[in-house]
Protein backbone atom coordinates (compact mmCIF):
# COMPACT_ATOMS: atom_id res chain seq x y z
CA UNK A 1 0.00 0.00 0.00
CA UNK A 2 1.79 3.78 -0.81
CA UNK A 3 2.75 5.88 2.19
CA UNK A 4 0.01 8.74 1.60
CA UNK A 5 1.99 12.45 1.51
CA UNK A 6 3.30 13.46 5.00
CA UNK A 7 0.72 16.55 5.16
CA UNK A 8 -1.37 14.95 7.47
CA UNK A 9 1.15 14.11 10.28
CA UNK A 10 0.69 15.93 13.45
CA UNK A 11 3.47 17.29 15.70
CA UNK A 12 2.85 16.96 19.56
CA UNK A 13 5.20 17.58 22.31
CA UNK A 14 5.37 14.83 24.67
CA UNK A 15 8.06 16.07 27.73
CA UNK A 16 10.74 19.05 27.54
CA UNK A 17 13.17 16.02 25.60
CA UNK A 18 10.57 14.10 23.47
CA UNK A 19 8.41 14.90 20.82
CA UNK A 20 5.55 12.97 19.17
CA UNK A 21 4.64 12.35 15.07
CA UNK A 22 0.93 11.42 14.80
CA UNK A 23 -0.14 9.82 11.55
CA UNK A 24 -3.83 10.19 11.88
CA UNK A 25 -5.51 9.40 14.79
CA UNK A 26 -6.97 5.89 14.57
CA UNK A 27 -4.98 2.28 13.88
CA UNK A 28 -4.84 1.65 10.04
CA UNK A 29 -2.18 -0.13 7.91
CA UNK A 30 -1.53 3.28 6.12
CA UNK A 31 -0.63 4.90 9.53
CA UNK A 32 1.64 2.15 10.81
CA UNK A 33 3.11 1.96 7.23
CA UNK A 34 4.45 5.52 7.77
CA UNK A 35 5.59 5.18 11.23
CA UNK A 36 7.33 1.99 10.11
CA UNK A 37 9.04 4.03 6.96
CA UNK A 38 10.09 7.43 9.13
CA UNK A 39 11.61 5.01 11.75
CA UNK A 40 13.55 2.78 8.74
CA UNK A 41 14.82 6.40 7.82
CA UNK A 42 15.82 8.05 10.73
CA UNK A 43 17.56 4.40 11.52
CA UNK A 44 19.44 4.93 8.62
CA UNK A 45 20.03 8.86 8.56
CA UNK A 46 20.32 9.51 11.80
CA UNK A 47 19.38 12.81 13.28
CA UNK A 48 22.40 13.74 16.03
CA UNK A 49 20.77 14.59 18.63
CA UNK A 50 18.17 12.17 18.70
CA UNK A 51 18.56 9.91 21.36
CA UNK A 52 15.39 6.91 21.41
CA UNK A 53 12.74 6.39 19.18
CA UNK A 54 9.34 4.34 20.21
CA UNK A 55 7.34 3.54 17.44
CA UNK A 56 3.65 2.53 18.00
CA UNK A 57 0.27 1.79 16.04
CA UNK A 58 0.25 5.07 14.14
CA UNK A 59 2.99 7.44 15.94
CA UNK A 60 6.47 7.64 16.59
CA UNK A 61 7.88 9.11 19.98
CA UNK A 62 11.05 10.96 19.22
CA UNK A 63 13.55 11.35 22.29
CA UNK A 64 16.00 14.29 22.00
CA UNK A 65 19.25 16.15 24.08
CA UNK A 66 17.33 18.51 25.46
CA UNK A 67 19.47 20.58 25.28
CA UNK A 68 20.57 20.29 21.63
CA UNK A 69 17.37 20.46 20.02
CA UNK A 70 14.05 22.70 20.60
CA UNK A 71 10.71 20.76 19.67
CA UNK A 72 10.09 23.12 16.87
CA UNK A 73 13.63 22.90 15.36
CA UNK A 74 13.21 19.17 15.65
CA UNK A 75 9.71 19.43 14.04
CA UNK A 76 11.09 21.76 11.03
CA UNK A 77 14.20 18.42 11.00
CA UNK A 78 11.55 15.91 11.04
CA UNK A 79 9.06 17.61 8.08
CA UNK A 80 12.53 16.97 5.75
CA UNK A 81 12.70 13.38 6.46
CA UNK A 82 8.25 12.86 6.18
CA UNK A 83 9.01 14.33 2.30
CA UNK A 84 10.42 12.00 1.47
CA UNK A 85 8.74 8.79 3.13
CA UNK A 86 7.31 7.69 -0.30
CA UNK A 87 10.92 6.43 -1.75
CA UNK A 88 11.68 4.70 1.58
CA UNK A 89 11.85 1.42 0.47
CA UNK A 90 10.99 -0.68 4.02
CA UNK A 91 12.61 -4.27 4.62
CA UNK A 92 11.35 -7.17 2.95
CA UNK A 93 8.77 -8.25 5.79
CA UNK A 94 9.78 -12.28 7.23
CA UNK A 95 6.95 -14.86 8.02
CA UNK A 96 7.98 -16.15 11.52
CA UNK A 97 5.81 -19.37 12.50
CA UNK A 98 5.23 -18.97 16.28
CA UNK A 99 4.14 -22.37 17.77
CA UNK A 100 1.76 -22.73 20.88
CA UNK A 101 0.40 -24.95 22.69
CA UNK A 102 -3.55 -23.89 22.95
CA UNK A 103 -5.71 -24.42 26.12
CA UNK A 104 -5.58 -25.64 29.58
CA UNK A 105 -3.10 -24.49 31.73
CA UNK A 106 -1.53 -22.87 29.35
CA UNK A 107 -4.48 -21.18 27.71
CA UNK A 108 -6.95 -20.35 30.73
CA UNK A 109 -9.00 -17.94 29.12
CA UNK A 110 -9.71 -20.39 25.73
CA UNK A 111 -12.76 -21.73 27.30
CA UNK A 112 -14.13 -18.46 28.10
CA UNK A 113 -13.49 -16.54 25.62
CA UNK A 114 -14.87 -19.30 23.30
CA UNK A 115 -18.15 -19.20 25.26
CA UNK A 116 -18.16 -15.29 24.76
CA UNK A 117 -18.22 -15.94 21.17
CA UNK A 118 -21.14 -18.78 21.35
CA UNK A 119 -17.83 -21.55 19.49
CA UNK A 120 -16.06 -24.23 20.35
CA UNK A 121 -12.59 -23.97 21.79
CA UNK A 122 -10.97 -25.82 19.17
CA UNK A 123 -12.67 -23.28 16.59
CA UNK A 124 -11.05 -20.01 18.41
CA UNK A 125 -7.42 -22.24 17.87
CA UNK A 126 -8.83 -22.55 14.44
CA UNK A 127 -9.54 -19.14 13.70
CA UNK A 128 -6.03 -17.69 15.37
CA UNK A 129 -4.24 -19.93 13.68
CA UNK A 130 -5.29 -19.22 10.22
CA UNK A 131 -4.60 -15.24 10.42
CA UNK A 132 -1.45 -13.90 9.07
CA UNK A 133 -0.99 -10.92 11.61
CA UNK A 134 1.35 -7.88 11.09
CA UNK A 135 3.62 -6.54 14.35
CA UNK A 136 2.76 -2.78 14.22
CA UNK A 137 5.32 -2.31 16.87
CA UNK A 138 7.19 -3.85 19.83
CA UNK A 139 6.65 -2.04 22.89
CA UNK A 140 5.30 -2.05 26.54
CA UNK A 141 8.21 -4.74 27.45
CA UNK A 142 11.52 -5.87 25.83
CA UNK A 143 10.04 -8.12 22.87
CA UNK A 144 6.40 -7.62 23.01
CA UNK A 145 4.91 -7.35 19.80
CA UNK A 146 1.58 -6.08 18.96
CA UNK A 147 -0.28 -8.32 16.45
CA UNK A 148 -2.61 -7.71 14.28
CA UNK A 149 -5.65 -8.08 13.55
CA UNK A 150 -7.75 -10.61 14.88
CA UNK A 151 -10.08 -12.67 13.44
CA UNK A 152 -13.68 -10.49 13.84
CA UNK A 153 -14.99 -13.42 15.23
CA UNK A 154 -12.45 -13.76 17.89
CA UNK A 155 -12.37 -9.48 18.68
CA UNK A 156 -12.74 -9.94 22.66
CA UNK A 157 -12.15 -7.13 25.56
CA UNK A 158 -9.48 -7.28 27.74
CA UNK A 159 -9.81 -9.11 31.55
CA UNK A 160 -11.71 -6.77 33.74
CA UNK A 161 -9.00 -7.15 36.27
CA UNK A 162 -5.77 -7.84 34.78
CA UNK A 163 -3.83 -10.94 36.27
CA UNK A 164 -1.14 -10.19 38.53
CA UNK A 165 1.30 -12.46 37.01
CA UNK A 166 1.47 -13.63 33.89
CA UNK A 167 3.65 -16.37 32.66
CA UNK A 168 5.91 -15.30 29.54
CA UNK A 169 5.02 -17.10 26.58
CA UNK A 170 1.70 -16.58 27.33
CA UNK A 171 -0.58 -15.97 24.37
CA UNK A 172 -3.16 -13.25 24.37
CA UNK A 173 -6.06 -11.66 22.75
CA UNK A 174 -7.19 -8.30 24.13
CA UNK A 175 -9.46 -6.22 21.31
CA UNK A 176 -8.58 -6.90 17.97
CA UNK A 177 -4.81 -7.58 18.70
CA UNK A 178 -3.03 -10.41 20.05
CA UNK A 179 0.72 -10.25 21.24
CA UNK A 180 3.01 -13.42 23.68
CA UNK A 181 4.25 -12.45 26.68
CA UNK A 182 7.87 -12.22 26.82
CA UNK A 183 8.56 -11.84 30.38
CA UNK A 184 6.74 -12.84 33.16
CA UNK A 185 4.21 -9.22 33.83
CA UNK A 186 1.43 -8.53 34.81
CA UNK A 187 -1.54 -8.59 32.24
CA UNK A 188 -4.94 -8.14 31.08
CA UNK A 189 -4.94 -10.12 27.61
CA UNK A 190 -7.24 -13.34 27.75
CA UNK A 191 -4.89 -16.56 27.48
CA UNK A 192 -5.40 -18.89 24.95
CA UNK A 193 -2.67 -20.80 25.28
CA UNK A 194 1.40 -20.52 25.49
CA UNK A 195 4.27 -20.58 22.91
CA UNK A 196 8.00 -22.40 24.04
CA UNK A 197 9.74 -19.81 22.41
CA UNK A 198 12.09 -16.86 23.64
CA UNK A 199 10.20 -13.66 22.58
CA UNK A 200 13.36 -12.16 23.68
CA UNK A 201 17.09 -13.56 24.36
CA UNK A 202 20.40 -12.18 24.31
CA UNK A 203 22.11 -14.70 22.72
CA UNK A 204 21.75 -14.30 19.25
CA UNK A 205 21.61 -11.41 17.03
CA UNK A 206 18.87 -9.15 16.37
CA UNK A 207 17.38 -10.56 20.08
CA UNK A 208 13.90 -10.38 19.58
CA UNK A 209 11.84 -12.68 17.80
CA UNK A 210 9.96 -10.12 15.75
CA UNK A 211 11.26 -6.84 14.18
CA UNK A 212 8.48 -4.06 13.82
CA UNK A 213 6.92 -5.21 10.45
CA UNK A 214 7.21 -8.51 10.40
CA UNK A 215 4.29 -10.99 9.86
CA UNK A 216 3.03 -14.01 12.20
CA UNK A 217 1.64 -17.34 11.95
CA UNK A 218 0.82 -19.28 15.14
CA UNK A 219 1.24 -22.62 14.71
CA UNK A 220 -0.72 -25.73 17.18
CA UNK A 221 1.50 -28.08 19.00
CA UNK A 222 0.50 -30.67 21.00
CA UNK A 223 1.60 -30.97 24.48
CA UNK A 224 4.66 -33.17 23.60
CA UNK A 225 6.38 -30.64 20.83
CA UNK A 226 5.92 -28.12 23.40
CA UNK A 227 8.09 -29.69 26.04
CA UNK A 228 10.51 -30.98 22.96
CA UNK A 229 11.03 -27.36 21.88
CA UNK A 230 11.89 -26.34 25.99
CA UNK A 231 14.36 -29.09 25.84
CA UNK A 232 16.28 -27.82 23.04
CA UNK B 1 40.76 -4.26 39.27
CA UNK B 2 39.26 -4.60 42.93
CA UNK B 3 36.87 -7.18 44.66
CA UNK B 4 34.19 -6.17 46.63
CA UNK B 5 32.00 -8.76 48.32
CA UNK B 6 28.17 -8.52 49.58
CA UNK B 7 28.21 -9.48 52.93
CA UNK B 8 24.55 -8.22 52.96
CA UNK B 9 22.59 -6.79 49.74
CA UNK B 10 19.85 -4.47 51.57
CA UNK B 11 16.80 -4.18 50.30
CA UNK B 12 17.38 -3.90 46.27
CA UNK B 13 20.88 -2.93 45.39
CA UNK B 14 21.50 -3.37 41.44
CA UNK B 15 24.36 -2.30 39.33
CA UNK B 16 23.33 1.04 37.18
CA UNK B 17 24.91 3.75 35.33
CA UNK B 18 23.10 6.36 32.99
CA UNK B 19 21.09 3.66 30.81
CA UNK B 20 20.92 2.20 27.30
CA UNK B 21 19.58 4.52 25.12
CA UNK B 22 18.13 3.75 21.54
CA UNK B 23 16.86 0.51 22.40
CA UNK B 24 12.85 1.91 22.37
CA UNK B 25 12.03 -0.22 18.61
CA UNK B 26 12.89 -3.31 20.86
CA UNK B 27 10.27 -2.73 23.70
CA UNK B 28 14.07 -2.00 26.05
CA UNK B 29 13.50 1.29 28.10
CA UNK B 30 16.96 2.96 28.87
CA UNK B 31 16.84 1.44 32.39
CA UNK B 32 19.88 3.36 34.78
CA UNK B 33 20.21 5.33 37.78
CA UNK B 34 16.63 6.60 39.29
CA UNK B 35 18.76 9.84 40.58
CA UNK B 36 21.33 10.39 38.05
CA UNK B 37 22.15 13.43 39.03
CA UNK B 38 23.41 11.53 42.44
CA UNK B 39 25.02 8.82 39.99
CA UNK B 40 26.62 11.53 37.91
CA UNK B 41 28.40 13.71 41.22
CA UNK B 42 28.92 10.35 42.77
CA UNK B 43 31.55 9.58 39.47
CA UNK B 44 32.91 12.75 40.02
CA UNK B 45 34.04 12.17 43.32
CA UNK B 46 35.89 9.41 42.72
CA UNK B 47 37.54 10.28 39.56
CA UNK B 48 35.21 8.48 37.34
CA UNK B 49 33.73 9.11 33.98
CA UNK B 50 30.18 10.39 34.06
CA UNK B 51 28.90 6.93 32.88
CA UNK B 52 30.78 5.17 35.12
CA UNK B 53 28.69 1.97 36.85
CA UNK B 54 27.46 1.70 40.24
CA UNK B 55 25.61 0.39 42.88
CA UNK B 56 22.03 1.99 42.97
CA UNK B 57 20.65 1.02 47.14
CA UNK B 58 16.62 1.25 47.65
CA UNK B 59 15.80 2.31 51.14
CA UNK B 60 18.19 -0.26 52.78
CA UNK B 61 21.49 -0.51 52.05
CA UNK B 62 23.81 -3.22 51.99
CA UNK B 63 26.87 -4.15 53.38
CA UNK B 64 29.84 -4.51 51.81
CA UNK B 65 33.87 -5.48 52.58
CA UNK B 66 36.49 -4.39 50.54
CA UNK B 67 39.72 -6.95 50.70
CA UNK B 68 41.95 -5.12 48.36
CA UNK B 69 40.48 -1.37 49.76
CA UNK B 70 38.75 1.13 47.47
CA UNK B 71 38.35 5.22 46.85
CA UNK B 72 34.27 5.33 47.74
CA UNK B 73 31.52 7.97 47.56
CA UNK B 74 28.11 8.00 48.83
CA UNK B 75 25.56 10.05 46.99
CA UNK B 76 21.66 10.85 47.03
CA UNK B 77 20.08 9.65 50.31
CA UNK B 78 21.70 9.64 53.92
CA UNK B 79 21.66 5.66 54.81
CA UNK B 80 23.49 6.08 57.81
CA UNK B 81 26.86 4.57 56.03
CA UNK B 82 29.58 3.48 58.78
CA UNK B 83 32.92 2.16 57.63
CA UNK B 84 34.54 -0.31 60.09
CA UNK B 85 31.93 1.62 62.64
CA UNK B 86 32.71 5.23 61.78
CA UNK B 87 30.24 7.73 60.08
CA UNK B 88 30.71 8.46 56.46
CA UNK B 89 28.26 11.18 54.85
CA UNK B 90 27.01 11.48 52.02
CA UNK B 91 28.30 13.58 48.87
CA UNK B 92 31.81 12.53 50.00
CA UNK B 93 34.44 10.64 48.80
CA UNK B 94 36.40 8.76 51.09
CA UNK B 95 39.46 6.02 51.65
CA UNK B 96 38.46 2.25 52.32
CA UNK B 97 41.47 0.54 53.44
CA UNK B 98 42.01 -2.97 53.06
CA UNK B 99 39.70 -5.50 54.70
CA UNK B 100 37.42 -2.82 56.03
CA UNK B 101 33.66 -2.68 55.80
CA UNK B 102 31.39 -0.27 54.55
CA UNK B 103 27.39 -0.97 55.93
CA UNK B 104 24.88 0.79 55.44
CA UNK B 105 21.29 0.78 57.16
CA UNK B 106 18.14 2.54 55.88
CA UNK B 107 17.48 5.38 54.65
CA UNK B 108 17.30 9.18 56.95
CA UNK B 109 15.92 11.45 53.71
CA UNK B 110 15.07 9.69 50.15
CA UNK B 111 14.28 6.08 48.32
CA UNK B 112 17.77 5.86 46.72
CA UNK B 113 21.84 5.96 48.15
CA UNK B 114 24.51 5.54 45.11
CA UNK B 115 28.00 3.63 46.18
CA UNK B 116 30.26 4.79 43.62
CA UNK B 117 33.95 3.34 43.45
CA UNK B 118 36.96 4.52 41.46
CA UNK B 119 37.20 2.10 38.20
CA UNK B 120 33.73 2.00 38.30
CA UNK B 121 31.82 -1.35 38.53
CA UNK B 122 32.60 -4.18 36.08
CA UNK B 123 30.08 -5.91 34.70
CA UNK B 124 29.50 -7.41 31.10
CA UNK B 125 27.96 -4.61 29.44
CA UNK B 126 24.29 -5.17 27.51
CA UNK B 127 23.63 -3.25 24.40
CA UNK B 128 26.13 -0.95 25.74
CA UNK B 129 24.90 -0.51 28.86
CA UNK B 130 25.69 -1.77 32.49
CA UNK B 131 22.50 -1.01 33.97
CA UNK B 132 20.27 -3.66 35.37
CA UNK B 133 16.86 -4.13 33.69
CA UNK B 134 15.36 -6.42 36.53
CA UNK B 135 12.22 -7.08 34.07
CA UNK B 136 13.62 -8.69 31.80
CA UNK B 137 16.82 -10.05 33.96
CA UNK B 138 19.42 -8.27 31.80
CA UNK B 139 22.40 -6.25 32.02
CA UNK B 140 24.17 -5.59 35.72
CA UNK B 141 25.39 -8.17 37.37
CA UNK B 142 23.70 -11.22 36.21
CA UNK B 143 20.42 -9.20 35.35
CA UNK B 144 19.36 -9.16 39.11
CA UNK B 145 19.60 -7.26 42.30
CA UNK B 146 22.78 -8.48 44.57
CA UNK B 147 22.66 -11.39 46.91
CA UNK B 148 24.18 -12.32 49.82
CA UNK B 149 28.24 -14.16 48.82
CA UNK B 150 27.75 -11.62 45.06
CA UNK B 151 31.71 -10.52 44.35
CA UNK B 152 32.05 -7.68 42.22
CA UNK B 153 34.95 -6.05 40.40
CA UNK B 154 35.65 -2.64 39.93
CA UNK B 155 36.88 -1.82 36.16
CA UNK B 156 40.47 -0.75 35.51
CA UNK B 157 40.11 2.61 36.42
CA UNK B 158 41.10 5.51 34.01
CA UNK B 159 40.73 7.42 37.02
CA UNK B 160 41.85 10.59 35.55
CA UNK B 161 43.09 12.85 37.65
CA UNK B 162 42.55 11.58 41.19
CA UNK B 163 44.67 8.09 40.88
CA UNK B 164 47.75 9.48 43.36
CA UNK B 165 47.12 7.87 46.61
CA UNK B 166 46.60 10.40 50.06
CA UNK B 167 43.72 11.98 51.57
CA UNK B 168 44.21 14.89 49.49
CA UNK B 169 42.16 12.71 46.69
CA UNK B 170 38.98 12.34 49.21
CA UNK B 171 36.79 15.23 47.65
CA UNK B 172 33.41 16.86 48.88
CA UNK B 173 30.36 18.86 47.56
CA UNK B 174 30.03 22.24 48.04
CA UNK B 175 27.03 23.43 50.39
CA UNK B 176 26.18 25.84 47.54
CA UNK B 177 25.68 22.84 44.92
CA UNK B 178 24.21 20.38 47.37
CA UNK B 179 21.16 22.95 48.17
CA UNK B 180 20.95 23.89 43.95
CA UNK B 181 20.59 19.99 43.77
CA UNK B 182 18.28 19.06 46.95
CA UNK B 183 15.55 16.49 45.75
CA UNK B 184 12.18 18.30 45.36
CA UNK B 185 8.43 17.26 46.60
CA UNK B 186 6.69 19.69 44.17
CA UNK B 187 8.16 18.33 41.15
CA UNK B 188 7.73 20.77 38.16
CA UNK B 189 6.32 19.47 34.87
CA UNK B 190 5.11 20.64 31.28
CA UNK B 191 1.85 19.80 29.50
CA UNK B 192 1.47 16.07 28.40
CA UNK B 193 0.13 15.24 24.66
CA UNK B 194 -2.96 14.22 26.11
CA UNK B 195 -3.57 17.55 28.06
CA UNK B 196 -6.36 18.83 25.80
CA UNK B 197 -8.20 15.89 26.70
CA UNK B 198 -9.07 17.39 30.37
CA UNK B 199 -11.26 19.57 31.09
CA UNK B 200 -9.90 22.48 33.22
CA UNK B 201 -11.79 21.15 36.39
CA UNK B 202 -9.60 18.09 36.17
CA UNK B 203 -6.44 20.47 35.69
CA UNK B 204 -7.62 22.29 38.43
CA UNK B 205 -7.75 18.94 40.86
CA UNK B 206 -4.46 17.57 39.11
CA UNK B 207 -2.35 20.37 39.86
CA UNK B 208 -4.39 21.89 43.68
CA UNK B 209 -4.06 18.59 44.38
CA UNK B 210 -1.36 16.76 47.20
CA UNK B 211 -0.65 13.20 46.53
CA UNK B 212 0.97 10.58 48.24
CA UNK B 213 3.33 8.08 46.75
CA UNK B 214 1.64 4.31 46.99
CA UNK B 215 3.57 1.56 48.07
CA UNK B 216 3.55 0.57 44.59
CA UNK B 217 6.70 2.94 43.44
CA UNK B 218 9.46 1.17 42.06
CA UNK B 219 11.64 1.71 39.11
CA UNK B 220 9.13 1.11 36.53
CA UNK B 221 6.45 3.96 37.37
CA UNK B 222 5.05 5.32 40.83
CA UNK B 223 1.26 5.55 41.53
CA UNK B 224 0.17 7.81 43.06
CA UNK B 225 -3.04 8.72 45.53
CA UNK B 226 -5.15 11.60 45.93
CA UNK B 227 -7.52 13.58 44.79
CA UNK B 228 -8.88 11.60 41.71
CA UNK B 229 -8.44 13.43 38.19
CA UNK B 230 -11.65 13.38 36.15
CA UNK B 231 -11.88 11.66 33.12
CA UNK B 232 -10.56 13.26 30.27
CA UNK B 233 -13.80 13.33 27.66
CA UNK B 234 -12.03 12.10 24.30
CA UNK B 235 -11.60 8.34 25.03
CA UNK B 236 -10.28 6.50 22.44
CA UNK B 237 -6.82 6.65 23.12
CA UNK B 238 -4.38 4.33 21.20
CA UNK B 239 -1.61 2.81 22.59
CA UNK B 240 1.69 5.31 22.18
CA UNK B 241 5.41 5.85 22.87
CA UNK B 242 5.34 7.18 26.44
CA UNK B 243 8.57 9.28 27.74
CA UNK B 244 10.48 9.32 31.19
CA UNK B 245 8.59 10.98 33.95
CA UNK B 246 5.04 10.95 31.80
CA UNK B 247 2.45 10.96 34.59
CA UNK B 248 -0.65 9.09 33.35
CA UNK B 249 -3.94 9.02 34.63
CA UNK B 250 -4.97 5.76 35.48
CA UNK B 251 -8.47 4.50 34.83
CA UNK B 252 -9.44 4.87 38.58
CA UNK B 253 -8.48 9.03 38.05
CA UNK B 254 -4.87 8.05 39.94
CA UNK B 255 -1.70 9.67 38.10
CA UNK B 256 1.07 6.93 37.39
CA UNK B 257 4.46 8.52 36.87
CA UNK B 258 6.95 6.06 34.90
CA UNK B 259 10.29 5.89 35.83
CA UNK B 260 13.41 4.58 34.82
CA UNK B 261 12.79 1.21 33.73
CA UNK B 262 9.49 2.28 32.23
CA UNK B 263 7.14 0.23 29.62
CA UNK B 264 7.99 1.89 26.33
CA UNK B 265 4.64 2.28 25.13
CA UNK B 266 1.34 2.60 27.08
CA UNK B 267 -2.16 3.24 26.51
CA UNK B 268 -2.75 5.94 29.54
CA UNK B 269 -3.70 9.68 28.78
CA UNK B 270 -0.93 11.63 30.12
CA UNK B 271 -1.83 14.84 31.52
CA UNK B 272 1.57 16.17 32.51
CA UNK B 273 5.42 15.13 31.90
CA UNK B 274 8.11 15.89 34.92
CA UNK B 275 10.68 17.95 33.35
CA UNK B 276 14.24 16.60 33.01
CA UNK B 277 15.46 18.91 35.81
CA UNK B 278 13.45 16.92 37.98
CA UNK B 279 14.47 13.41 37.15
CA UNK B 280 16.64 13.06 39.98
CA UNK B 281 13.90 14.04 42.59
CA UNK B 282 11.44 11.32 41.18
CA UNK B 283 13.94 8.59 41.28
CA UNK B 284 14.42 10.09 45.20
CA UNK B 285 10.36 9.57 46.18
CA UNK B 286 9.53 6.98 48.29
CA UNK B 287 5.88 4.99 49.43
CA UNK B 288 4.16 7.85 51.77
CA UNK B 289 6.02 10.91 50.26
CA UNK B 290 3.75 13.72 49.62
CA UNK B 291 4.05 15.73 46.15
CA UNK B 292 2.60 18.43 44.33
CA UNK B 293 2.69 19.35 40.58
CA UNK B 294 3.90 22.89 39.31
CA UNK B 295 3.32 23.37 35.73
CA UNK B 296 6.02 25.03 33.66
CA UNK B 297 6.72 26.26 30.00
CA UNK B 298 8.93 24.03 27.95
CA UNK B 299 11.15 26.86 27.82
CA UNK B 300 11.39 27.24 31.40
CA UNK B 301 12.29 23.25 31.56
CA UNK B 302 15.24 23.82 29.25
CA UNK B 303 16.08 27.13 31.44
CA UNK B 304 16.03 24.96 34.46
CA UNK B 305 17.93 21.79 32.78
CA UNK B 306 20.87 24.37 31.79
CA UNK B 307 21.52 25.17 35.15
CA UNK B 308 21.42 22.25 36.74
CA UNK B 309 24.03 21.04 34.29
CA UNK B 310 25.77 23.86 35.25
CA UNK B 311 25.71 22.93 38.67
CA UNK B 312 26.65 19.19 38.11
CA UNK B 313 29.87 19.75 35.85
CA UNK B 314 30.84 23.10 37.05
CA UNK B 315 34.79 23.27 38.47
CA UNK B 316 34.32 24.74 41.91
CA UNK B 317 31.01 22.25 42.90
CA UNK B 318 33.75 19.64 44.32
CA UNK B 319 36.61 20.29 46.51
CA UNK B 320 39.29 18.51 48.30
CA UNK B 321 38.62 17.42 51.97
CA UNK B 322 41.79 17.80 54.36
Amino acid sequence: MPAKKSAGARFEPASDQSLLVYFGEQITLEANENVRRLLHLLEQEPIPGVDNLHPAYCSLLVKFAALKWRHQELERQLRKYLGRLNNVRLPEPRLVEIPVCYGREFGPDLDEVAAMHGITPERVIELHTSATYLVYFLGFVPGFAYLGELARELVTPRLLSPRRKVPAGSVGIAGNQTGVYPFETPGGWRLLGRSPLAMFRTDRDGLCLLSIGDRVRFVPVSRERFAEFERA
Amino acid sequence: MKVIEVLAPGLLTTVQDLGREGFGPMGVSPSGAADPVALRIGNRLVGNAAIAAALEMTLLGGTFLFPEGALAALTGSDFGAALDGADRLPWASFEVKPGQTLRLGATRSGARCYLCLQGGIAVKPFLGSASTHLLSGLGGYQGRALRKGDVLKTGDSDGGPNRTLGTNRCKKVTPKILEGLRPRKILRVTPGPQRGWFSQAAEKVFYGGTYGVSEEANRMGLRLHGPPVPEGAHGGMISEGVSLGAVQIAADGMPIILSVEQQTTGGYAKMANVISADFGSLGQLRPRDEIRFRRVTFETARKLLMEQEKLLTAKDSIVETI
